[in-house]
């Protein structure tokens, strides 16, 4: 019966293709790109980094088959492009899927307790643990997003993957994880009850499961904007089918079948990403010329007012010298607010508090898998950072030869400018041939997937004990935690298809997505942090300072909206532009949160010693690896990524 | 802490084991693409066709999924 019930969505699926292609212009290979949509909804498309170009307003499409891709040519004039597809390409696609829905009816039948679903039994390895926790955050908005930010900031992009990441995942792993990593904490708000008290862990659960729905609707928004802009598929429907795909692999098993896919994507990402700079460095004649064409740029990216400031030659190539002032790098940034704003606010805000990304870690199989998990994960990390980096930056030194035939889209809101989400995308259109370009296609569907089954498995986590148990039902039995979990992920989902529609009213997703997380975890990192490391953190100190910490940073991205205040009324830099924005608003707010946790802990009551054994340090028996060889011992390979982030960082100086 | 059941399911195979199957089937599929192209090149060609990277780099993807299915092909997860 439940092969039966495999077959009928694996045909449904393909019913589905069938149908939705043969809107498909031309011969049966090629799959159109739906032109009638609104010019708001026509830019978020290509911010997703489907292929289209546009000249605004004008009227009049046509389709690009697949040996036409790189004819610069034919992307003059009024075009709407695309990649097409071949049946190689589609059936690589339909494999993938038919497999992830297959890994959660097989994957079902071990799921038997609410530990199973919600930690995936806590008897991954290390590795297995490592992997989904980077999977977890390698989702396409990463992936095209920081290739397009590495097109606008050279190798400034490099920032995200070396100090806005290694860092606080060593801390995670070789600090924190002892004071997570325990059989009565399920979750971090789990932690923040142990630590503090109930209401710290409702307001925090709150909180979070508000940002998973928003990122998770927004995250469906793009990858029916994919399947829309690859598949030919109908946008409504894009949504609904993308949904209920993660809504019944996800309910299946849980996390189990998250972690399952996520390592499934892994490969996939890897598998379809990995060739890209190579092909660019062949192309271009090495990485010395792609540095030789970046070093002459005097020019910084187009602003959102259509104004490019000029900077010093290096300014594309230098990742430090550039920073002591503004207006010698493309990113308008200071050292000081790349090194407080992301290294020591968001960075560590998303790293070691972000439940989707520690729930993983969560899985291992014990403590020394758990503390290892981010270790390994920062290897994966920054072998991403250098081919995502170098992607981009191959792009850019591109568009310095107009013989190349490359050059970014165009905006499609008419004003002109270019779009750096493009540039992925473009990039594998340019390289790669057909076979390739399914993988490819295929590793972007599977990020979004991915990344929407890692938030439904966190929501329905945090719900489920975090609300649910400790707020509803207190005695709930493990077979009614499962209950509730399946409950949750499909609710969860369909707030979701909510927050998707929501999504298409916005302009520009990836800048809400990046404030969002932003005010919702800089106070919580302050928070977590007091409360792991001084044990006179209070109760109350924590609860207030965490809510006052979110409040003043949404009141202060509120009025920053409402242009009652500019970004630069909250930096120290001149025309601050939103990312430097996004960066000091959460340094405030975290300042915030922290010292008014600080103030409050004065003249409150604390918890007693007895009472935050195995939360705080110095009150923790940190457990040695006595018993392994100095070479599986987290630590070991924490001082080996160290030496490797400090190599990397002097080496681009 | 477990929900009823009677039956007790056979140890879960590692998700390496299926990892592997699936390079293995998707370098396959881009090898043949590769070859189809070589035999009946495209009329416009991509940057760098030269290469022929769908075979040597499906060839790559294939023999990964290969190993890995194969190692972990008696793995059971307790």
């Amino acid at each position: 019966m439940r092969k039966w019930v495999q077959w009928l969505v694996i045909g449904a699926i393909v019913i589905g293709n069938v149908v939705c292609g043969s809107k498909s212009a031309g011969d049966n290979t090629t799959v159109s790109v739906i032109p009638e949509r609104t010019p708001n909804e026509f830019t978020q498309s290509v911010a997703a980094g489907a292929i289209h170009a546009s000249t605004g307003s004008s009227v009049g499409t046509s389709v690009i088959g697949a040996g036409e891709r790189n004819d610069p040519s034919q992307r003059t004039g009024v075009v709407e492009s695309l990649i097409s597809l071949s049946i190689a390409d589609w059936s690589i696609l339909i494999i993938y899927i038919a497999f992830v829905l297959g890994m959660g009816f097989y994957l079902k039948r071990y799921t038997r307790t609410d530990e199973d679903f919600f930690l995936a039994g806590r008897k991954n390895s290390a590795w297995v643990a490592g992997v989904a926790f980077m999977s977890a955050n390698m989702g396409a908005m990463e992936v095209i997003g920081y290739t397009g930010t590495a097109v606008k900031y050279g190798i400034h992009c490099a920032h995200f993957y070396l100090i806005g990441a290694v860092p606080a995942m060593l801390v995670l792993g070789i600090f924190m994880m002892p004071f997570y990593y325990s059989g009565r904490i399920k979750s971090i708000p789990g932690y923040l009850k142990e630590r503090f008290d109930e209401k710290t862990r409702v307001f925090n659960a709150f909180i979070f499961s508000i940002m998973m729905v928003l990122v998770s609707g927004i995250s469906l928004y793009l990858l029916a904007l994919i399947m829309r802009a690859f598949l030919g598929w109908d946008w409504h429907m894009s949504v609904w089918v993308a949904a209920g795909l993660v809504a019944l692999y996800v309910s299946l098993s849980g996390l189990m079948s998250a972690i399952f896919t996520e390592v499934i994507q892994f490969f996939l990402i890897w598998a379809g990403i990995l060739i890209l700079p190579l092909f660019g460095f062949i192309d271009i004649g090495g990485p010395a010329e792609v540095w030789a064409r970046l070093a002459e740029i005097t020019q910084g990216p187009i602003t959102g007012s259509g104004s490019v400031a000029a900077i010093a030659p290096g300014g594309y190539t230098s990742l430090w010298a550039s920073t002591a002032d503004p207006g010698l790098n493309p990113m308008q940034m200071t050292w000081m607010g790349i090194v407080f704003g992301l290294g020591m606010t968001i960075a560590f805000g998303y790293w070691t508090t972000d439940f989707l990304i520690i729930q993983r870690a969560f899985s291992a199989r014990d403590l020394r898998s758990a503390r290892l998990t981010p270790i390994i994960g920062s290897y994966f990390k920054i072998l991403l950072g250098i081919v995502v980096v170098s992607t981009g930056i191959i792009a850019l030194a591109l568009m310095q030869d107009p013989d190349s035939g490359f050059q970014l889209l165009a905006r499609a809101d008419g004003s002109g400018l270019p779009d750096y989400d493009s540039a992925l995308p473009l990039m594998m259109a340019r390289y790669f041939p057909q076979g390739l370009i399914g993988l490819g296609i295929t590793a972007i569907v599977a990020m979004l997937m991915a990344g929407q089954a890692g938030n439904m498995s966190a929501f329905a986590a945090v719900w489920t004990y975090d609300l649910y148990q400790a707020v509803f039902h207190k005695d709930a039995s493990p077979a009614q935690l499962v209950r509730m979990g399946r409950v949750a992920t499909v609710c969860g989902l369909l707030l979701a298809v909510a927050g998707a529609y929501w999504a298409r009213t916005m302009p520009t997703v990836i800048d809400y997505l990046q404030a969002i997380s932003s005010m919702i975890l800089a106070p919580g990192v302050a928070i977590i942090l007091l409360g792991m490391f001084f044990k006179r953190i209070t109760p109350h100190g924590a609860f207030w300072g965490m809510l006052v910490g979110c409040g003043a940073s949404f009141g202060l991205f509120l009025l920053q909206q409402l242009d009652v205040i500019k970004p630069s009324d909250i930096t120290p830099i001149e025309n601050a532009g939103f990312m430097a924005a996004n960066f000091w608003r959460a340094l405030w707010a975290w300042l915030i949160a922290a010292g008014l946790a600080i103030v409050i802990s004065i003249f409150t009551a604390r918890r007693s010693d007895q009472e935050l054994e195995g939360l705080v340090w110095g009150l923790t028996k940190v457990k040695r690896d006595e018993q392994v060889a100095l070479y599986h011992t987290p630590t070991f390979w924490a001082v080996i990524t160290l030496i490797i982030f400090i190599v990397l960082n002097v080496l681009l100086w | 802490m477990t929900e009823q059941s009677n039956t007790k399911p056979k140890g879960m195979r590692p998700i390496w084991y299926f990892a592997g199957w699936l390079l293995l089937i998707i370098g396959l599929i881009v090898i043949g693409t590769g070859l189809f192209e070589l035999v009946f090149p495209p009329q416009t060609k991509t940057v760098l066709y030269e290469l022929h990277a769908s075979i040597w780099w499906g060839g790559i993807i294939a023999i990964a999924g290969l190993i890995l299915s194969w190692r972990t092909r008696n793995m059971i997860v307790e």
